[in-house]
């Protein structure tokens, strides 16, 4: 289990967020969720994650403003942006910002798995 | 809401032509009517003038007359003036130097000729003329200058006579006038073809002849002239008692004539003067007609400019209308596509979070359907169906929703270098197989000169093919669309046309045909996004896009692209 990728979910959407969570565990990944910005800054404070999927459109914190603090407090994790398609904007914005890709939701779960294994991958490469 | 132009060209031209026509008619007309009143009264007085003239002249000649007899009566004695010889002598002394005596008598207060020298010797020698008016008059007043009469010699003459008194006797001298020398005076009053002129007694009886109708001592009576003439019997008004000269227009008996009258001095008799105003009056017919003229010319040049502008102005105004139609049209349509786009983007946010719980739901079961060992459980088909249909109908709501989003979407478009004629092929490629099978023509009608554009290639060949798409569906099977395309030098854009021989489209749908939900299609068939898509697209690119359709004839979908 040491080589699991470590999958932080980041979505208010409870019910969204727990069954990708549990249809990520099912895949032999070890995935966690936070139901908000800040929720997610505190467990990353606690633990090492290798992939966040971090929605963008959130309440409080939006996914841009917590990129910009994954970014800053630790950099080698890998995001992808969970966007809405009228969001690309903030996909694409994101993507300046550092985050790996953007994924549109609902996204079918092998698209999800897929861009998760390369950013996994891009992290192992540079790290 | 369209302006009814006919009735505001009818306004708009008989404002012109009324207020342009009335001061010039009320102007033309008073002018006319004032010259006329003027050249009336000019008219008058000319003929007053003249007839007083004449009559000045009749005075002149009867006063001389008067005075030459009266002359002979006291410069001869009546014993010599009775000697018919001597008589003779004296009355060829007076008709040396004009023709204006007939004869002359001596009649003593018995009322017997002692003495004659003239024509009517035979009948006159021994006439009696106690008994005759004048000699009454004469005896009584001592001069007196009859009217005309037949008298004994039965031809109408008059006389001048004056009474002589010697040793307490007394004698008339008594001379015919020569009634020819009183004709020429008044008949130089004749001076146009239809004027007349003619003396009266006291009693209306004619003691000259007139030019036209009557006889010596007749009533004078009104010839008329012109169609329909019929002389009948129409008395001239009795003018007998006029004192002063007087100057009148009349109608008699429906015929307008001016008429002046003055009474001569020497005698009780009246001058009458007849001038048809047609012929005195002929320049003021003359000024009419050019008036009429003139007026008519104003008229018709009014007209004619009023109904040239008012094209020029009409014209003006449909095509400002026209234009700001267009304008509001487009500016409503592009505001309702930002409302909509706004509200699409809304919607689509707010399903998408529960489509994607519901996906992710469904999928944890699909997953754990797999895993455990439900092959025993009789059901597990059912539920393996079950949530494969809750994935499929998701998939199709992600769909209508990506389509929506589509719409909505605010993307930078690409900027690349693209041949449009290129494009049509490749994009009506995809389709031609498609319409083959229905049996549906492709048809290209590419311009030769249509230039690269640098524009967005894939958003351009999505909106070609969805237009390809619904030309196809509004058709069926059996029929030609035609992809074109043209460039237009002057805007430096370049158009690309797709016409298909389908259905066609009502008024009222074509307004909707851009409206996201809407469609012709059956339910199910079509989302109704495509067109809207491709409006939003069209639009982002710089464009326009264009639809003109006959119900039964087909639809013509214009996309006008800049070059750059």
């Amino acid at each position: 289990m040491d080589n699991a990728i470590r999958v932080l979910i980041v979505d208010d959407e409870d019910d969204f967020r727990e069954t990708i969570v549990k249809r990520l565990n099912a895949r032999k990944l070890q995935a966690e969720g936070a139901n908000s910005g800040i929720k997610a800054l505190e467990v990353l404070k606690q633990k090492e994650f290798d992939v966040m999927v971090l929605d963008v459109k959130m309440p409080e914190m939006d996914g841009i403003e917590t990129l910009r603090h994954v970014k800053k407090m630790s950099p080698e994790v890998e995001v992808i942006m969970l966007t809405g398609h009228a969001s690309v904007e903030f996909g694409l914005k994101g993507m300046q910002l550092g985050a790996f890709d953007y994924i549109m939701k609902p996204a079918p779960i092998n698209e999800l798995l897929d861009t998760i294994g390369q950013a996994y991958n891009k992290k192992r490469g540079t790290a | 809401m369209e302006r009814n132009y006919t009735k505001l060209w009818w306004q708009h031209c008989l404002a012109i032509v009324g207020f342009s026509v009335i001061p010039l008619l009320i102007v033309n007309l008073s002018l006319h009517a004032l010259f006329n009143d003027i050249y009336t009264d000019k008219v008058s007085e000319n003929l007053l003038n003249r007839v007083e003239a004449r009559r000045d002249t009749l005075d002149l000649f009867l006063n001389e007359r008067v005075a030459q007899i009266y002359t002979v009566a006291h410069t001869n004695k009546i014993s010599d003036l009775i000697d018919e010889a001597y008589l003779g002598r004296v009355f060829s002394i007076m008709h040396a130097k004009s023709d204006s005596y007939v004869d002359i008598g001596v009649i003593d207060k018995a009322g017997n000729h002692l003495a004659y020298v003239g024509p009517y010797y035979d009948v006159l020698k021994s006439a009696n003329y106690k008994n005759e008016p004048w000699f009454y008059a004469v005896m009584s007043q001592g001069l007196y200058i009859s009217d005309v009469f037949m008298g004994y010699r039965h031809y109408p003459h008059f006389i001048i006579a004056v009474l002589i008194r010697e040793k307490n006797e007394t004698w008339i001298l008594r001379l015919t006038i020569n009634l020819k020398n009183v004709d020429d005076i008044v008949q130089k009053a004749w001076i146009g073809t239809l004027s007349d002129a003619f003396i009266i007694n006291s009693t209306n009886q004619l003691q000259t002849l007139p030019r036209f109708g009557g006889e010596y001592l007749s009533a004078p009576i009104f010839k008329r002239f012109g169609k329909g003439t019929d002389n009948g019997n129409i008395p001239y008004p009795d003018l007998s008692a006029t004192a002063k000269t007087r100057v009148e227009r009349m109608s008699i008996q429906g015929n307008d004539v001016f008429i002046a009258a003055a009474s001569v001095r020497s005698s009780a008799w009246v001058l009458v003067s007849k001038e048809s105003p047609d012929e005195i009056l002929s320049p003021l017919a003359q000024g009419s007609f050019w008036m009429y003229l003139l007026t008519a010319a104003g008229l018709l040049a009014i007209c004619t400019g009023a109904a040239l502008f008012t094209n020029a102005l009409i014209n003006r105004i449909r095509e400002t209308d026209r234009e700001n139609a267009a304008n509001s049209d487009m500016l409503l349509q592009a505001n309702k596509m930002i409302a909509l786009s706004k509200m699409a983007a809304g919607i689509a946010h707010e399903v998408n979070n529960p489509l994607a719980s519901i996906a992710e739901n469904a999928g944890w079961m699909k997953d754990l359907l797999v895993e455990e060992d439900l092959t025993a459980n009789p059901n597990i088909k059912e539920f393996s169906d079950a949530v494969d249909k809750i994935e499929q109908h998701v998939d199709r709501a992600r769909k209508v929703i990506h389509n929506l989003l589509g719409f909505a979407r605010r993307m930078e478009p690409a900027k690349e270098k693209i041949n449009v004629n290129n494009l049509l092929d490749e994009t009506t490629g995809f389709l031609e197989n498609e319409a083959r099978y229905v049996n549906i023509q492709i048809e290209k009608d590419y311009a030769d000169d249509v230039p690269t554009i640098t524009s967005d290639l894939s958003q351009i060949q999505q909106v070609v093919l969805n237009l390809l798409n619904n030309a196809i569906d509004a058709i069926g099977s059996n029929g030609v669309v035609t992809v074109g395309s043209r460039y237009l030098a002057k805007s430096n854009e370049v158009e690309i046309r797709i016409a298909d021989t389908g259905k066609g489209m009502t008024e009222a749908e074509l307004n909707k045909i851009f409206d996201p939900f809407f469609t012709t299609k059956e339910i199910g068939k079509g989302t109704g996004l495509g067109l809207s898509i491709s409006y939003s697209i069209i639009e982002k690119l710089g464009g326009k896009i264009k639809v003109q359709s006959t119900v039964g004839e087909g639809t013509i979908f214009t996309i006008i692209l800049p070059k750059h």
